[in-house]
């Protein structure tokens, strides 16, 4: 039997207010809450809630033979208890269900594993209490920030216990080899991996809704004989996409919602594929191969890398600055600066500052508050400015000191 | 293909943008391969003709019985000069038509007799007149040479790019540089303002600086969109082999404004931004390299916020002084209230330095690397200074990428979209 996994992510960020020069030493509230919290609740009433909806009446419909699994950025997860509790609360009846997975990853959907060890842990062990504390289960699975994925993270990932982690299955890694096996990391022999059919995941997720695509419309019936193509010696189909694709990249009246409502009945029905989540398909199958990514990768872009990230000199010089505060912030104490801490983090304040969408890339404008990557850079570093200056004159504990 | 193009000035004898825009123009249409007939109303002998053959209307002996003449004797009548009709004005003819504005002191004679009119070239009081002058020379030339097309540049020019059309029944094109809203605000003159439009309602194709300048033909003027095109600007490459490198005396940050202190170029939203600048950082010099009728208010402004020992007036600056002034700065500021397209920022990202520009201009249509804001939205104008004062990376890729884009926007590009446009014409 084969398995069909699908994992979808969900992440809001605090995306910042416009904070000027002269707001520096004066004023140390950075974040837009009006726009927070309306797009927090936009997108919660237009996909989150619905499809949780859906997904809970699949499972009362088909119990133990339909499951998907779920990470949730722990920022993420605040502004729901915040703004919008019956998110949580969705999450946490299909937690009960049985059939839903939660998966670990940083909690301030950061980019701490290009950057330092030990912030990188503190931040999944946060994550998976959180974790654990609203849904009741351990995390075994583990997914890092947009996927990204090399050697040394999964080396990190393995020394904290996790068995399996997800990522893409980008071509320039597997080369002639499928997505749908599992394989293992290079290093760290324990940690198995599911990679990303990234041809039927944007068939869904960016496809879906596009009249020029000689397959449109994908119906369930059309997808599930796709299924039916994947040959019979692969073991696993992995669909990992961001969840706002039902409701908001895809609208509801493309017909998302239908389609996935009608899915697991055809792929039950007329296909050789079972549910299973990402842990189920990591203790069924043996891995086939080890592979090998010295280089950090991702699910971004054509490239598959993380220049949406790290791509240009405004990027590595914030991030450098940002991550250059790890030792200090080991000493701080001081919850609003902790807090603040995990909020700059975020990788989308690194994405604004993208320059690739110069020439390319509707996709970064589509998610882009600010009108240049510029702004985005000046606006970032004001606040860094002013939260460096803040770390520097709080009181420090004295233990961690080497 | 051959082109009769009308112009009011050619370098070396320019008092502003237009006369280097039709220069740059026109060697890029050498460039790709058409023939420019250029009549400017006056011309000098030293204009640089490697591209073009200059025609001087001066020069031009009209035959007054010819038939076609009458109906623009006419139309000739004096009308009084009251307002700034000039694109691209520099200081020192503004300040002679201010002068002579308020001199009161203009005839009129009645010279149709001639046969050779004398221009004066200028953007003098009897401006008026010779652009109806123009106009029946115009006539002549269209007469006595060969070419396929008329392109008519700016309002001065129009009556005659409308007489030569009427004699040969060519195509005409006229060219928008500026718009008498961006030199004006809302007290347009509407003489200026019916040149203009009845410019462009005749001619067969409009070409607009800028979508901004198009938009406002389209908006304003009410002339059909469907033959208003878009040619952007370019800028000529920088042919200085040594470039010089002028160090600081005083090892502080040099913020710049270059232009005209007028309205239309929002001097008091620099001096705000700069206030606001300085009351974070002291370490900031201000310059305004430029003169204007904004200058008194300006200078009172700064002295009420009491900034005066960080600001500096250099007056107008000219050749290598612009060199030096962008040798000497750090960051370049063009608020503009409405630029149709605005070339100083080029020029500042040739020479290496970062540029904040307003929104409001026809060249941030065409630069990615440059900090844009509204012009009116002083915060966020001295956000960007500060940005470029204080975070390394980013003027660093500001200077890199814009030199990279600024060396890439060539005036064959923009031949080539004429050409374009010329060739769908004449089909």
């Amino acid at each position: 039997m084969k398995t069909l996994c699908f994992y979808f992510q969900i992440h809001q960020p605090y995306r910042l207010r416009t904070y000027r020069f002269f707001d520096m030493g004066i004023d140390h509230h950075y974040y837009d809450d009006y726009q927070n919290q309306y797009l927090a609740k936009r997108i919660a009433e237009k996909s989150y809630l619905p499809m949780n909806k859906l997904i809970l009446s699949l499972i009362e419909q088909y119990g133990k033979k339909f499951k998907v699994a779920f990470s949730i950025s722990g920022i993420a997860l605040d502004q729901f208890e915040k703004h919008i509790p019956e998110v949580i609360e969705s999450f946490q009846a299909l937690a009960k269900t049985g059939c839903v997975e939660f998966i670990a990853e940083t909690y301030g959907h950061s980019l701490a594993s290009l950057s330092n060890t030990d912030e990188f842990e503190i931040q999944v062990k946060q994550h998976v209490a959180k974790i654990e504390a609203l849904f009741g289960q351990k995390p075994k699975t583990f997914r890092n920030t947009e996927l990204i994925y090399s050697d040394d993270i999964a080396e990190m990932v393995g020394k904290l216990g996790f068995k399996t982690m997800l990522t893409e299955g980008a071509k320039h890694i597997l080369g002639w080899r499928s997505p749908n096996y599992v394989y293992k990391s290079a290093g760290e022999e324990s940690l198995q991996i599911l990679l990303r059919n990234y041809n039927l995941s944007d068939d869904i997720s960016f496809r879906f809704s596009k009249q020029d695509w000689v397959e449109w419309p994908v119906t369930a019936d059309k997808f599930a004989s796709w299924l039916n193509q994947v040959p019979s010696e692969h073991q696993t189909v992995n669909i990992f996409m961001d969840y706002e694709t039902f409701g908001e990249h895809q609208w509801a009246e493309t017909g998302i919602f239908n389609f996935f409502a009608a899915l697991p009945k055809a792929v039950i029905e007329q296909t050789p594929f079972t549910f299973a989540t990402p842990s189920e398909v990591s203790k069924k199958f043996q891995a086939v191969s080890p592979i090998h990514v010295p280089w950090p990768m991702s699910w971004a872009d054509e490239e598959r890398d993380i220049t949406a990230w790290r791509g240009n000199e405004l990027q590595d010089d914030a991030f450098e600055k940002l991550y250059s505060l790890c030792e200090t912030m080991k000493e701080i104490t001081d919850p609003h600066i902790l807090r603040d801490w995990l909020f700059l983090q975020t990788s989308d304040h690194f994405y604004y500052m993208c320059t690739k969408w110069f020439s390319d890339g509707e996709v970064h404008k589509y998610f882009n508050p600010y009108g240049s990557p510029y702004d985005a850079y000046i606006n970032y570093m004001n606040v860094l400015s002013d939260f460096i200056d803040r770390v520097n004159k709080a009181p420090k504990t004295k233990t961690t000191k080497k | 293909m051959k082109v009769l193009m009308f112009g009011w000035e050619f370098p070396p004898h320019i008092t502003g943008g237009l006369g280097t825009a039709c220069f740059g123009l026109t060697k890029g249409m050498k460039k790709q391969g058409m023939d420019v007939i250029f009549v400017v109303p006056k011309a000098y002998g030293d204009e640089n003709q490697e591209s073009i053959r200059i025609v001087n209307a001066s020069d031009v002996e009209i035959d007054l019985r010819t038939k076609e003449y009458s109906s623009f004797i006419n139309q000739i009548t004096y009308i009084e000069v009251n307002s700034k009709l000039i694109p691209y004005v520099g200081e020192d003819d503004y300040y002679r038509l201010i002068n002579e504005e308020s001199s009161g002191n203009f005839s009129y004679e009645k010279e149709i007799s001639k046969r050779k009119y004398e221009f004066s070239g200028q953007y003098g009081t009897n401006l008026l007149l010779e652009i109806e002058r123009y106009a029946l020379v115009a006539a002549q030339i269209a007469q006595d040479y060969d070419f396929d097309i008329i392109h008519a540049h700016d309002w001065l020019t129009y009556k005659a790019g409308k007489a030569a059309k009427m004699v040969s029944n060519k195509p005409l094109v006229v060219h928008m540089h500026a718009t008498e809203f961006d030199r004006s605000g809302q007290n347009i003159n509407p003489l200026v303002f019916n040149i203009e439009r009845e410019g462009m309602m005749a001619a067969d194709r409009v070409v607009a600086v800028s979508n901004y300048t198009r938009n406002i033909v389209i908006e304003k003027h009410g002339i059909p969109a469907d033959k208003v095109f878009t040619v952007h600007n370019a800028v000529e490459p920088n042919d200085k082999k040594d470039e010089k490198t002028y160090t600081k005396v005083l090892g502080e940050k040099i913020v710049t404004f270059l232009g005209r202190v007028t309205f239309q170029k929002g001097p008091e939203y620099f001096v705000e931004a700069a206030y606001k600048i300085l009351q974070r950082d002291k370490n900031v010099r201000f310059v305004f390299a430029g003169d204007g009728d904004m200058m008194p208010k300006v200078i009172r402004r700064v002295a009420q916020l009491r900034i005066g020992d960080r600001f500096h007036f250099t007056g107008f600056l000219r050749g290598e002084e612009v060199d030096k002034m962008f040798g000497l700065s750090d960051v370049y500021v063009m608020p503009s209230v409405s630029e149709p397209f605005g070339i100083s920022p080029l020029e500042a990202m040739r020479s290496n330095v970062p540029v904040v520009i307003s929104k409001q201009s026809g060249v941030s249509e065409v630069l990615q690397h440059a900090l844009k804001v509204d012009f009116w939205d002083v915060d966020a104008m001295a956000n960007s200074i500060y940005g470029l004062l204080h975070y390394p990376a980013l003027t660093q890729m500001c200077i890199e990428l814009g030199k990279e884009e600024v060396d890439n926007l060539l005036w064959e590009n923009a031949a080539y979209k004429l050409k374009l446009i010329y060739q769908e014409l004449l089909k």
